[in-house]
């Protein structure tokens, strides 16, 4: 293993599907982890915008998740994997406006279809893989050593 | 401007948050989307909704917002007062419309 590669910090935190009682909770740890150990804030914001999307989806659509922080000197990794439904079409799920939520989600102001497309923007790398029925896993990275977007 | 003086001036009901009313509001931010709120408001706004679920708290306190106008004079959930009390986010009720505290808020910001 390089040096670049040793991680530095690693958290692990479960989210429960359809547990809107705790929903965001993994995310406002993220943050504050960030923060306490000075991470830029303009890469914590990036990151907190990606996380709570990518955990609201687990809330919304899986049965359960979990979501891994990861971070090494030169790379913030969030790792996201559930056990739910799937996306049966990526390239549609990351259109902007689509969305497969139910009328009760969009009451709450959620199932916009800016979820997927909003964690791509924000992070430097983004990766979707989806087997239909089984699960989703989501793989965000953020570059540490510059704190403007790509 | 800080919050205190937003409060008076937009006769806003204080739910929670009263130890925070010396904080600096930067603007605001007026949408019932909660992915358009996460994406597109900034540090220290003010987040103008009618949404009342407990949902809103997680996004106020991951953006760092300054607080929550509920507008129309409606009531938050049980749920939602708990967890603003927990996470210390300030939760305002109105009984405007939110064009009208967006239009209020903008002249006494930009002003």
């Amino acid at each position: 293993m390089t040096k670049s590669d040793e991680t530095l910090l690693s958290q692990h935190f479960e989210i429960t599907g359809g547990d809107f009682n705790n929903a965001g909770k993994a995310s406002t740890s993220i943050k504050e982890i960030l923060q306490e150990i000075g991470i830029d804030s303009s890469i914590t914001v990036r990151t907190s915008i990606a996380s709570y999307e990518a955990e609201m989806n687990v809330v919304m659509y899986a049965r359960r998740g979990e979501l891994t922080l990861n971070i090494t000197p030169e790379k913030l990794h969030l790792k996201l994997k559930d056990e739910g439904p799937g996306i049966k079409n990526i390239d549609m799920a990351m259109q902007e406006g689509f969305s497969t939520a139910t009328d009760e989600m969009r009451e709450m102001g959620f199932g916009a279809g800016m979820g997927l497309p909003n964690i791509k923007k924000n992070a430097d790398k983004f990766e979707l893989f989806s087997i239909p029925g089984k699960g989703t896993s989501l793989d965000i990275i953020f570059c540490l050593n510059k704190t403007e977007k790509k | 401007m800080k919050l205190k003086e937003i409060i008076e001036k937009l006769q806003l009901k204080v739910l929670t948050g009263q130890d925070k009313l010396q904080v600096e509001v930067t603007g605001g931010y007026t949408s019932d989307l909660l992915s358009d709120v996460i994406a597109n408001s900034k540090q220290g706004n003010l987040w103008i909704t009618l949404q009342i679920h407990q949902n809103i708290i997680a996004v106020a306190k991951l953006k760092d917002l300054a607080g929550i106008i509920i507008v129309n004079n409606r009531e938050p959930d049980e749920e939602t007062l708990q967890k603003a009390k927990e996470e210390n986010v300030p939760l305002f009720s109105s009984e405007e419309m939110a064009f009208e505290i967006s239009g209020k808020l903008y002249e006494l910001i930009s002003s």
